[in-house]
């Protein structure tokens, strides 16, 4: 899927993927989508509650090769 | 969404008690929150202009060393002159390599997301600091300053 900005957060620990993706979601407009690399297991469960607390919608989330993907379209 | 609040006093200042006030407030900022933490006692550290912050295994059981060292080190060596820095340097090493921000990092996320911070004004007088000694986006204040915010908050924790 087509994405507009790309984050890669690999190697950082909780709550940084979390701060740079919203930091990140701040600078797109509205509808635009995110895509973040991630390498903390833990992202699984908080880009999930990232999304549903910001109400950005999280529209995939994936694992390849140890790495952890994620797509995130801004409200 | 209605804007929610979150309150956290911080009373304690060793490196790992100095993680969880700038964790939490810094990641509900990013979910939106009203945050703001309130600095007392050995908590004023963790808002100094210079971070200087260790960790020690006394009085600790809990916190696990390399090497299997929190099974057999003695307690009694684990307060000998430069094991607390040594402690500290490998505690610094470990967060590191694993991935965790720094605290002043974390700090500094905290005040770009304009969480408020407070320190008490009596711990300040108490212990004889200044003013000067700390971060400029600080204010001062008393107990009543901290209910104003806390009374209205939802989420409210004391670390």
């Amino acid at each position: 899927m087509a994405f507009d900005q790309e984050l890669d957060a690999s190697g950082l620990n909780c709550p940084l993927p979390i701060l740079r993706t919203k930091k990140a979601l701040g600078k797109m407009e509205s509808g635009q989508v995110l895509r973040v690399i991630a390498t903390d297991p833990g992202s699984i469960k908080d880009m999930e509650a990232f999304a549903k607390q910001t109400g950005n919608e999280l529209i995939e989330s994936g694992e390849e090769g140890g790495k952890y993907t994620f797509l995130m379209r801004k409200a | 969404m209605d804007e929610k609040k979150l309150a956290i006093i911080a009373t304690k200042g060793t490196l790992d008690w100095a993680y969880p006030p700038f964790i939490l407030a810094s990641t509900a900022a990013a979910l939106g929150y009203e945050t703001q933490i309130f600095f007392t006692f050995y908590g004023l550290q963790l808002v100094k202009k210079n971070l200087d912050l260790k960790v020690s295994s006394l009085g600790n059981p809990g916190m696990p060393m390399p090497a299997g060292m929190d099974k057999w080190f003695p307690v009694l060596l684990q307060a000998l002159p430069g094991m607390e820095g040594m402690m500290t340097s490998m505690m610094k090493k470990k967060m590191a390599s694993k991935g965790v921000a720094s605290l002043e990092e974390l700090r500094e996320l905290c005040v770009e997301a304009e969480v408020k911070m407070v320190a008490c004004q009596m711990t300040v007088d108490l212990f004889d600091m200044e003013h000067g000694d700390f971060i400029d986006d600080l204010e001062f204040g008393g107990a009543a300053s901290f209910f104003e915010f806390a009374g209205e908050s939802d989420i409210c924790l004391y670390i």
